[in-house]
């Protein structure tokens, strides 16, 4: 897994709650290869019209936010499906960081295996960060790991928590299999014990 | 000092530690299912060179890419498709596990083979890369859906790093009105608490109408967890649960049986423990639900009308509703029951079990469909029995179309699509924009419901056509 540090870059605001993972990955491209790159189907129905061109209303379209590495979206930001593909189209597409007030569950947990750091804000300091970013457009947002930091265009710093285990697994690019594995003595200890106390299973 | 008294969540959760890191814990995970959707985990283990730590834990069935117009996997036309189904096959060979495939009778919808099988049980740690895992609490498991890189952890080491969630019940006390499901109970908590209302919690589901609920009707209540944001709904087992476990193939038998079943009754949550949140509902002011936008929190009684959003109670449900009109071409202050339907899906992981089958044919039995309405039942078994029972012919005699089992039109991934700017009545859990298909229009319902509207072609209170039946 890629490492996570700091990030300096363009911030996209995208100001709609509960964007579900189908509409940031829609399934008929669920079964394509994962060599191929999910970057193109990102947002495909919202940026794309039935021609393939390109909608210029939809906010990643326009040109100030080309470029974009960190999304600053709405409450419940993926909820719905547990397609990893949406992790894989927000990365590809180029996006490293997402902030929102609240995000969907296995979403959240799907983006710290990938390498894209989901940050929790409280909602006030989200619809602050928007409305610079939309009075602004191309502005960029610092995204501090190490810090816990975001600084927004204006300078205000907004702190934010994320638990220490996936903090070093990001900061470090851990491989969470490899660290699993290393408690392999522990699992086992665990089913033995299981096997005699349930014997049912 | 005495312990804290224990919740049925908490009692299962500790049980599964294998060890704490940074307050994360690692938990062990007692079964796996998988479907034809997990094969990027497959790869995953391959690229690293891992083999399954316990195959004899992991079982699977096709049912997101299957067809359900034929089980014949050479006549899916997409080579993409084709190529999911048959992986799951392949790997289940190469990797030892219990596969139910496309020609075996018991292949369905993994949240619907799970519990029919007897594969799931109280008090077991269960996950699945699909988010409607959440299903398998019904019977009073730990059932949560993971992501593929996940899956490929379990695979690896049977278990997952996890931070403890909160815990949250929902009490539902009192009787249903006749006509009013477990499908209703589910789209009115979602309408109440939202569909982040349980973000980051584990639901426990109780009071006297969950209690009076089949084990089908809690399936339908624990699947819809995820879209209040839960991690994992649950129902403490109890006789309903034992009755419905027992004989099944899959479950303890003789003096096994005994054993588990001791266990299985102290697994309920202590009288007097605690829970981060409660909310309740009381089951007599359900009435029958549908869903106006693009989100399950967008649900309403039949009897009510299309909310306006500038009288939305604050901006961010007003861009909300806003936008979810705008894709469902609805506008404020149309009465729910004068939507026009184009055509019914009933089936998917939330509805499509035997006792939804028999509540639609009732409602159908004598008349005929207005529009292409379609019955997909949940799994081969399911199937089988609604044809032993003549339900097919109830439905193919109304001008329903009867079909083979699997995901199907809930999620589109094996073809079978509403068309862009039709309007679908569905017993599903998804009315995202585009979720049966690009520029489909979705109404979540009850199977009853949903046979409403094939019958009059529009969206329409099942009550004076039960009465009726």
């Amino acid at each position: 897994m890629e490492k996570f540090q700091r990030l300096d870059a363009v911030a996209v605001p995208i100001a709609t709650p509960n964007v579900d993972t189908d509409q940031i990955v829609p399934a008929r491209f669920l079964r394509k290869p994962r060599s191929g790159g999910y970057g193109g189907f990102l947002f495909h129905d919202l940026r794309f019209d039935e021609s393939g061109a390109e909608k210029p209303s939809f906010v990643l379209n326009a040109p100030a936010y080309r470029g974009a590495r960190i999304l600053v979206g709405e409450k419940n930001f993926g909820c719905g499906s547990s397609r990893e593909h949406a992790v894989y189209a927000l990365w590809d597409y180029g996006f490293r960081a997402v902030i929102a007030p609240s995000f969907g569950d296995i979403f959240f947990s799907n983006c710290f295996k990938n390498g894209l750091l989901p940050i929790v804000l409280p909602a006030e300091q989200v619809k602050a960060l928007q409305a610079e970013l939309t009075q602004r457009p191309g502005a960029g947002v610092v995204v501090d790991l190490e810090r816990q930091e975001v600084v927004a265009p204006s300078g205000n710093v907004h702190r934010f928590e994320v638990d220490s285990f996936r903090k070093q697994c990001l900061l470090q690019g851990l491989d969470e299999i490899a660290l699993t594995l290393s408690h392999d003595a522990d699992i086992a200890a665990f089913e033995r014990k299981q096997a005699e106390e349930v014997r049912w299973l | 000092m005495q312990p804290a008294p224990r919740t049925l969540f908490d009692k299962i959760w500790d049980r599964h530690k294998v060890v704490e890191r940074h307050g994360q814990t690692l938990l062990y995970i007692d079964r796996h299912f998988i479907h034809d959707g997990s094969r990027r985990a497959f790869e995953m283990l391959a690229e690293k060179g891992l083999k399954l730590r316990r195959p004899d834990r992991t079982f699977g069935t096709p049912d997101h890419y299957v067809p359900t117009s034929t089980r014949d996997v050479a006549a899916i036309t997409d080579p993409e498709a084709r190529a999911m189904v048959d992986s799951i096959e392949r790997n289940a060979v190469e990797h030892g596990v219990k596969v139910f495939g496309i020609r075996d009778p018991r292949q369905g919808i993994v949240h619907v083979v799970g519990p029919e099988q007897g594969l799931t049980q109280p008090g077991l740690t269960i996950v699945c890369g699909d988010s409607h895992t959440s299903t398998h609490g019904a019977l009073g498991a730990l059932a949560f859906g993971i992501g593929a890189s996940e899956v490929g952890h379990v695979m690896a080491t049977q278990t997952l790093w996890q931070r403890r969630p909160r815990t949250m019940r929902i009490t539902v006390n009192g009787t249903l009105v006749p006509g009013v499901f477990a499908k209703d109970i589910i789209l009115a908590i979602i309408a109440k608490i939202g569909a982040a209302g349980a973000t980051g919690h584990v639901i426990e589901y109780a009071g006297s109408a969950i209690r009076a609920l089949s084990i089908e009707g809690r399936l339908t209540v624990c699947n819809m967890s995820i879209e209040a944001g839960g991690r994992a709904g649950m129902i403490a087992p109890d006789d309903t649960t034992f009755a419905y476990l027992e004989g099944r193939p899959f479950a303890p038998k003789g003096a096994a049986w005994d054993e588990a079943l001791a266990f299985w009754r102290a697994l309920p949550s202590h009288p007097s423990a605690k829970f981060d949140r409660e909310v309740e509902i009381a089951a007599a002011d359900i009435v029958p639900m549908a869903t106006w936008g693009t989100s399950p929190e967008h649900a309403a009684p039949i009897t009510g009308k299309i909310p306006d959003p500038d009288r939305a109670p604050d901006a961010e449900r007003r861009a909300g509703w806003q936008s979810a009109l705008a894709y469902m071409d609805l506008k404020p202050g149309t009465p729910i029951d004068r939507i026009a339907i184009d055509r019914v899906f009933i089936g998917s992981c939330t509805n499509s079990r035997i006792e939804d089958l028999r509540t639609a044919a009732k409602v159908v039995r004598g008349r005929k469909a207005a529009i292409p309405s379609w019955v997909v039942p949940g799994s081969g078994l399911v199937k089988a029995q609604a044809e032993a029972e003549g339900l097919d012919k109830i439905f193919k005699a109304a001008g329903f179309e009867w079909r083979e089992a699997g995901c199907s039109m809930c999620v589109g991934m094996n073809g079978d699509l509403v068309a862009p700017g039709q309007r679908c009545a569905s017993s599903s859990n998804r009315n995202f924009a585009g979720r049966q298909g690009r520029g489909a229009r979705t109404h979540l319902v009850s199977p009853a419901m949903a046979a409403a509207a094939a019958i009059t072609g529009r969206l329409t209170d099942v009550r004076p056509l039960l009465a009726g039946a």
